[in-house]
């Protein structure tokens, strides 16, 4: 269990690193970071207070601890693909919109520019 | 460069991507047959010659600036056409598979009987077979969706050889489905109590190319398709309750 916790601790702090490296280089923009970070921190917190998984897993009837650790990390993550799904659709949603409108624009150009030329 | 001339102003769009080898001759084929009526290509990004073909053949040209997939593609058609004024639009695939002869019936169809949309349908008569046996499923399959959504039961649901009129693009010109468009536009249209007919049409063997739904695509396009034919309707009964609490703005 403690070799679990551990491990957890090291991935939780690879990943933080991981996000403020791509942040710094602008990979990832701030808005966007946040809720890695933290989900991340969230997941350092948990591996270091081994009480409160304790707590965690006898108030929920959960038969293991490192089943409780895994469960909250599963949740945690899946509620930002969710996330990341829904802002993803915004953006193809109005990246499509805003390639029909420089289409758009760009022949109603072109129409007066031959208008003009006559 | 393309102009609506009068009540009945209509104009063809050929959605295509990467379609040199059949483009040029359905532009050409379809000036022959509705002379006088202006053709727009939009061109989905392509990377072949696709757009120098359609303007030798003397198509007006939309290029679009990255590859949105068919949807996107013809929505953009349908947006200049909205707001050139246009009053009815006839879609012919890009690929040569749509017979230019039919646009005359389905135009006078669009205008006789009033209703939003025309589609030309393969299986109007009912005495055509559906080609390959996964895409003969799929069509029987969508058939009897539509048939309690719609209220009646539309033989070529998959058809994009389809004329709508100036309410219709107004609709679509502000929402149309990006992905596989065709039947979950007639949800759209339906929804919003709109009407639609079939004109029995010749469909011909594709000039160039291969179709981009293979077998196993076609799974993926009857779950894609399936899920948003439900949220369309959902969508709609939810507009329709808020509207009757009135909500709706």
């Amino acid at each position: 269990m403690t070799a679990l916790l551990n491990v957890t601790t090291l991935l939780s702090i690879v990943l933080i690193l991981l996000i403020l490296f791509s942040v710094r280089k602008a990979h990832i923009r701030v808005e966007y970071s946040l809720s890695w970070l933290l989900a991340a921190t969230g997941m350092l917190v948990l591996s270091r207070s081994r009480p409160v998984l304790d707590f965690l897993t006898r108030r929920f009837g959960i038969p293991d601890t490192p089943l409780t650790l895994f469960l909250i990390a599963g949740s945690v993550f899946l509620i930002m693909f969710y996330r990341f799904s829904i802002i993803i659709s915004h953006l193809r949603d109005d990246n499509i919109a805003l390639a029909q409108r420089v289409a758009i624009l760009e022949y109603h150009i072109r129409s007066i520019r031959a208008h003009e030329k006559r | 460069m393309i102009h609506a001339e009068g009540p009945e102003s209509l104009l063809v769009i050929v959605p295509a991507w990467n379609e040199e080898g059949a483009v040029g001759d359905v532009v050409r084929s379809v000036k022959q047959h509705v002379p006088g009526v202006p053709v727009l290509v939009i061109d989905d990004h392509s990377t072949d010659s696709t757009l120098a073909r359609a303007q030798e053949a003397g198509a007006a040209i939309l290029p679009l600036p990255h590859h949105l997939g068919l949807g996107g593609c013809v929505q953009a058609g349908y947006k200049l056409a909205h707001e050139l004024g246009f009053h009815f639009v006839i879609r012919v695939d890009g690929d040569g598979q749509h017979d230019p002869r039919d646009i005359p019936r389905i135009f006078e169809r669009l205008k006789s009987s009033g209703c939003e949309m025309v589609i030309g349908s393969r299986f109007a008569t009912g005495d055509v077979t559906h080609g390959n046996a996964v895409r003969g499923l799929g069509i029987r399959f969508f058939r009897a969706v539509l048939r309690p959504i719609l209220g009646k039961t539309v033989h070529d649901p998959t058809s994009g050889f389809v004329g709508v009129n100036r309410a219709a693009l107004e609709v679509f010109s502000r929402s149309f489905p990006l992905a596989y468009p065709e039947i979950e536009a007639l949800v759209v249209l339906q929804r919003r109590r709109f009407r639609f007919e079939e004109v029995p049409c010749k469909m011909l063997p594709r000039r160039t190319g291969r179709s981009s739904i293979t077998k196993l695509k076609s799974l993926y396009y009857i779950a894609h398709v399936l899920l948003g034919v439900f949220v369309n309707v959902l969508k709609y009964e939810r507009r329709l309750h808020r509207r009757t609490g009135g909500e709706d703005r």
